[in-house]
C-alpha cells in the first residue's frame, strides 16, 4: 500500500514532519538509516531560544518556540522540559547599548523580552561574575532533551497510523519514489531530512558539516537558573548582520542547566569536515571565555566531552521547501544550531507546502533553490 | 574551594600507565635498558590492584621483589595520577592525568598501557544496599586498612579471586560463612590439568583453602547469589543453586564474577580490539604507532602473563631484544589464563536480565525495566541515561553486555570527572 | 597477623570532629567511623564503596570543597569530609 509521504530521518526535524503530514491526515512513512533521535539530534543542546540574527530567522524560531510551548502540557517527563528562560550577557557598556533596541526587536514582535542592568543580572545568576554591564532575558525560551523529544513527536505521529523503519537506509531519492535494499518504493511526497545524508540523496545540495564541541558537569543544581549566552555568540554563530562571511573557527560562551541539574557548556565552531576528535585547544578556548563570565566554573566537575556536527547553509538560514523543477520531493535539512528550536515550524511549512496552502510561515527565505548549486 | 591552579609537564622516552606487576615488569625493564621511563598510576602507591601494599607484612615475595627492582630501576613513578586524556602531539603522545587536583601532562613517543582489569558486576535485588562489595573492592579496602574484624562474610561470585580474598577476609578477623562460586565443580575441575603445569598455583590455592577454612567457611561450587536484603546497609543474602534457596546473615557480601579488561584509554586513542581484548603483536604493540599494551587488556590472564607481557613491551619500547623465557612465560600464563576463563565461565541463569525493579545503572538509578533489550548502548544511554553518569558505563556496561547484549558506547574525554580549570592546558591563552 | 601500634588523625566528619585510625584510604577511615552511607543516588538511596579502586564513583564524597573518590584518597590529618 502506497504511503501519502515518506519522511527519510528520524531525527528531531524528520521526527516534526513525520507529525506535521500525519495530523494532517496523510499517511506517513518513516525510514531512519540508524535509530530515531540517535544522530545530530542526540548531540544538541536542546535549547529553544527565539533568534534575531535575521527576521526570516526570529520568524520561525518565534513560531517554533510557541508550538513547543503549546505542546509542552503533553509532553512525557523524558523531555526534560523546562521554561527557565534565555539570559542575553552584555560583558560591557558598549554591548549593554546594542540590547535596549534588542530588547525592542522583540517586543514589537510580540515576544516578551526585559533588559537587565549590572545589580538585575547579578541577582538574577549570583554565579556570573560582578563587573557585568548586564544583559537581556527572554523569559518564556525554554529547554528540553532532543532525543525524547524526536521520539514523542514520532510517537504521536505513529498514533496517527505513522510508521517507523530503523535500521533502513535510503540509497537514492526521486521525485515521489525513494530507493532501498528492497528495490524502488513509490510514494507522494518525499520529504529528505536526513541532516548530511540528505547532500549525498540530492547532488547539488550544499551543506557544511560546522563542528561544535559540549562539555557537561556532575549535577550542581542551581550553579545557573536561566539559560545563559554571551551576546558574542550571535556573531560566532550567524556572522555579523552585513553579510560577511560566517568565521571559520569561534568559541562563545553558552550555558545550559540541564533538568539533572548538570551544566552543560558550549559552544564552539569549527569547519573541519567530519572530524570527529576533540580538539583539545578549541574546548580549551571555549573553557577559558565561560570562566571570563563565571569563574566559578572552574571548580565543577567535568564528565565527559562530546562534539556533534551543525547542518550549515551560507546563509545560516535551513533549506525547507520543494527541490527540484519536479513535484513530489522536498527538503528540511540545514538547520545549523537550531534544529531541536525550529522543528516545529520546519513540519508546519513542510505540510503547508506539502498541502500547496499558505500558512502562518512565508517560505520564500527558507527556499532551498538558493542552495543549490547553479544559484547564487 | 581548592581550583587547580599548578600544573606539571614533563618529557620522556617511555611512559607507562598503570603500576601493577605489568606497568611495573615494563617499566623497569625499559628504565634498565637505559631509557627514561615515567610511570603514571591513579593508586595510593605502586602495585596495582594485586600487589596492593597493606598495613600488614606481605609474604608475596614476587611483589616485593619487583617492587625493590622498580625502585632501584630509576624509572619515576606518579602516584596518585590519574589519566582522564590521551592525544597525540606531532611525532609523540600527551597523556594528561589528575594528580591531588592538579594537571599533569606527560609527553612521550611510546607509551606503555598497562591498565589492568577491573571487577565485573552483575546486577542483582539488593545489590546497591551499602555493604555489598566486590571481592577486589572488599580485599582493596581490608588493605587499605579497613577493620573487618568479628563481622560475618559471604563470599560470592566467580573466578580465582574469591580464594585469596576469603583468605585475606578470614585473616583480618572477619568470620567467612561461605565462598559461593557459580561454577559448577565439573568446570572446576577441567582447570586440573592445566594447574598440574603450574603446581605453584595448586600449593597457593590449598594455601588459600586453608587459610579460611580454619574458620569454617565452606567453598560451595554451583550456587550463587539470588538476592542482599537489608534496610541501611546489607543484612541477609539469599543464596541458591537453581533449586534450593540458603538464607545467611551477614554484614558484609563480597560478591563480583572475574574480571573486565580496561579498555577505555586504548579506545579512546583508537587501538583495535578483537573479541573484547586489545589486539597486540609479538612486542606487544598494537596497530597505533607508538602504543604497547600489556597485561589484562590483551587478555585475562593473571600476574604471571602480565609479568612477562610487561617485561616484553617495556624491552620492545626500548629497543632491546626479547628473551625467549619471556615468551615462553607469556605463552604458559595466556593459556592458564584461558583455561581458567573456560572454567569461570558464566552460567546462562545469570546471564538473563534481573528483575524490572533491580537497579542496572547504579550512577543514574536506572532500572532493568526501563531498558529495551533490542536497543544498542547508545540508544540505551540517549533513551533512558544508563551509562550516562560520572563512571560512563564501566559498572553498568559489562551487565548491560552481559544481560541484555549491548557491545559497550565510546568513552570520551575526560575518562574520569575532572575539574574544569584541569582540562585546561597550561599554554592555551588564547 | 602482625600489628602495629597505629597512629591517630582527627578530620571533620559532617560537621563533627572524629578520631579515625591513621590507615591508607579515607574510605578505610570513614568504614572503621561507622559511616555506611557515603552518598545518595539520584533516587535517593544510601550507597557505600563497591569497586574499592576508584572506577564506580559510588565512594565520592566532598573533600575539603571538592568531590573526591575516598577510595583513592590519602587519609590526612585535618580533612574536611562531608559525606552526600
Amino acid at each position: 500500500m502506497k504511503a501519502d509521504a515518506i519522511v527519510i530521518g528520524a531525527g528531531i526535524v524528520g521526527a516534526a514532519c513525520a507529525d506535521a503530514l500525519s495530523r494532517e491526515g496523510l499517511s506517513v512513512r518513516v525510514l531512519e538509516s540508524a535509530f530515531a533521535g540517535g544522530g545530530t539530534t542526540s548531540r544538541a543542546m536542546g535549547h529553544l531560544v527565539v533568534m534575531d540574527d535575521s527576521e526570516a530567522q526570529f520568524t520561525l524560531t518565534r513560531r517554533s518556540r510557541e508550538m513547543w510551548t503549546d505542546w509542552a502540557p503533553e509532553l512525557p517527563a523524558s523531555c526534560e522540559d523546562q521554561q527557565g528562560g534565555t539570559l542575553w550577557v552584555a560583558a560591557d557598556d558598549e554591548e549593554l547599548r546594542a540590547v535596549a533596541p534588542k530588547v525592542e526587536f522583540y517586543r514589537a514582535r510580540g515576544v516578551q523580552a526585559e533588559l537587565l542592568d549590572a545589580r538585575a543580572l547579578a541577582e538574577a545568576e549570583p554565579n556570573l561574575r560582578p563587573g557585568l554591564a548586564g544583559g537581556m532575558r527572554v523569559p518564556e525560551d525554554r529547554i528540553l532533551y532532543p532525543p525524547a523529544a524526536a521520539k514523542w513527536l514520532l510517537e504521536r505521529a505513529g498514533a496517527r497510523g505513522a510508521t517507523l523503519e530503523e535500521r533502513c537506509e535510503v540509497t537514492a531519492v526521486e521525485p515521489s519514489r525513494v530507493q532501498t535494499r528492497d528495490g524502488w518504493t513509490d510514494t507522494g511526497f518525499v520529504i529528505v531530512a536526513g541532516g548530511f545524508t540528505s547532500a549525498r540523496l540530492l547532488p547539488g545540495l550544499r551543506i557544511e558539516p560546522r563542528k561544535g564541541h559540549l562539555v557537561i558537569s556532575d549535577r550542581a543544581p542551581g550553579f545557573a537558573r536561566h539559560q545563559l549566552v554571551e551576546l558574542g555568540y550571535l556573531t560566532s554563530a550567524h556572522g555579523t548582520h552585513d553579510g560577511s562571511a560566517l568565521t571559520r573557527e569561534s568559541v562563545a560562551f553558552n550555558l545550559q542547566p540541564r533538568a539533572t541539574g548538570q551544566m552543560l557548556l558550549g559552544s564552539s565552531r569549527e569547519f573541519v569536515d567530519f572530524d570527529d576528535s576533540i580538539n583539545s585547544r578549541l574546548r580549551d578556548r571555549m573553557i577559558r571565555r565561560a570562566l571570563e563570565y563565571m569563574p566559578a566554573l572552574a571548580g565543577l566537575a567535568a564528565i565527559r566531552t562530546w562534539i556533534g556536527f551543525r547542518p550549515c547553509t551560507p546563509d545560516n538560514l535551513p533549506l525547507i521547501g520543494a527541490w527540484g523543477e519536479a513535484p513530489g520531493l522536498f527538503v528540511a535539512t540545514g538547520h545549523e544550531g537550531l534544529g531541536i528550536t525550529t522543528a516545529p515550524g520546519t513540519g508546519e511549512l513542510i505540510a503547508d507546502l506539502v498541502l500547496g496552502r499558505r500558512g502562518a510561515l512565508d517560505p520564500l527565505p527558507y527556499a532551498p533553490h538558493r542552495a543549490m548549486d547553479g544559484h547564487s | 574551594m581548592r581550583a587547580s591552579v599548578t600544573a606539571a609537564a614533563v618529557r620522556c622516552d617511555i611512559a607507562v600507565i598503570g603500576a601493577g606487576p605489568a606497568g611495573l615488569a615494563a617499566a623497569t625493564r625499559a628504565a634498565e635498558a637505559g631509557k627514561a621511563v615515567h610511570v603514571l598510576d591513579e593508586g595510593l602507591g605502586p602495585g596495582g590492584q594485586i600487589w596492593r601494599p597493606a598495613r600488614v607484612a606481605s609474604n608475596n615475595s614476587a611483589a616485593e621483589d619487583w617492587l625493590a627492582r622498580f625502585r632501584r630501576s630509576g624509572a619515576m613513578l606518579h602516584h596518585g595520577a590519574a589519566v582522564f586524556e590521551m592525544h597525540r602531539l606531532g611525532a609523540a603522545w600527551m597523556i594528561v592525568a589528575e594528580c591531588g587536583g592538579s594537571r599533569l601532562e606527560v609527553t612521550a613517543p611510546q607509551v606503555i598501557l598497562a591498565v589492568g582489569a577491573r571487577e565485573r558486576f552483575l546486577p542483582f535485588p539488593g545489590w546497591t544496599l551499602p555493604g555489598v562489595l566486590g571481592n577486589g573492592g572488599a580485599q582493596a579496602l581490608v588493605k587499605q586498612g579497613w577493620n573487618v574484624e568479628g563481622k560475618r562474610v559471604v563470599v560470592a561470585g566467580s573466578g580465582p579471586l574469591l580464594l585469596p580474598v576469603a583468605a585475606t577476609l578470614a585473616k583480618a578477623g572477619a568470620r567467612v560463612a561461605v565462598v559461593a562460586e557459580q561454577a559448577p565443580m565439573s568446570a572446576l575441575r577441567r582447570l586440573a590439568p592445566a594447574l598440574a603445569l603450574r603446581p605453584g598455583k595448586l600449593w597457593e590455592a590449598a594455601g588459600y583453602r586453608r587459610a579460611f577454612t580454619r574458620c569454617g567457611a565452606r567453598y560451595r561450587t554451583g550456587w550463587w547469589v539470588e538476592r542482599a536484603i537489608g534496610s541501611n546497609t546489607v543484612a541477609e543474602v539469599v543464596l541458591t543453586d537453581g533449586r534450593r534457596r540458603e538464607t545467611l546473615s551477614c554484614d558484609l557480601l563480597c560478591v563480583s564474577y572475574g574480571l573486565v579488561p580496561n579498555l577505555e584509554l586504548p579506545r579512546s586513542i583508537g587501538v583495535a580490539s578483537r573479541a573484547g581484548y586489545v589486539a597486540v603483536d609479538d612486542g606487544q604493540r598494537t596497530d597505533v604507532a607508538g602504543i604497547f599494551v600489556a597485561g589484562e587488556p590483551c587478555g585475562i590472564a593473571g600476574v604471571d602473563a602480565a609479568l612477562a607481557e610487561g617485561q616484553i613491551a617495556g624491552l620492545a619500547a626500548a629497543g632491546r631484544p626479547v628473551e625467549g623465557s619471556l615468551r615462553r612465560a607469556r605463552r604458559r600464563g595466556r593459556s592458564l589464563g584461558a583455561a581458567m576463563e573456560a572454567a569461570f565461565s558464566l552460567r546462562p541463569e545469570l546471564l538473563r536480565p534481573p528483575e524490572p525493579t533491580t537497579i542496572v545503572c547504579r550512577c543514574e538509578d536506572v532500572t532493568a525495566g526501563e531498558i529495551d533489550p533490542a536497543w544498542s548502548a547508545r540508544q540505551a544511554k540517549l533513551s533512558c541515561r544508563a551509562g550516562m553518569g560520572p563512571c560512563q558505563g564501566r559498572v553498568c556496561g559489562p551487565a548491560l553486555e552481559n544481560l541484555f547484549g549491548f557491545a559497550p558506547d565510546t568513552v570520551r574525554s575526560p575518562l574520569q570527572p575532572v575539574a574544569f580549570s584541569t582540562l585546561l592546558t597550561s599554554d592555551s591563552e588564547n | 597477623m602482625t600489628r602495629e601500634p597505629i597512629e591517630r588523625v582527627r578530620i571533620q566528619l559532617d560537621g563533627a570532629a572524629v578520631d579515625v585510625a591513621s590507615v591508607g584510604s579515607l574510605a578505610a577511615a570513614l568504614l572503621n567511623a561507622g559511616v555506611a552511607s557515603f552518598r545518595q543516588s539520584v533516587r535517593g538511596e544510601a550507597r557505600g564503596p563497591l569497586c574499592g579502586m576508584g572506577i564506580c564513583m559510588e565512594c565520592r564524597v566532598v573533600v575539603d570543597g571538592v568531590l573526591r573518590r575516598a577510595c583513592v584518597e590519602p587519609l590526612r590529618d585535618g580533612m574536611v569530609v562531608e559525606t552526600r
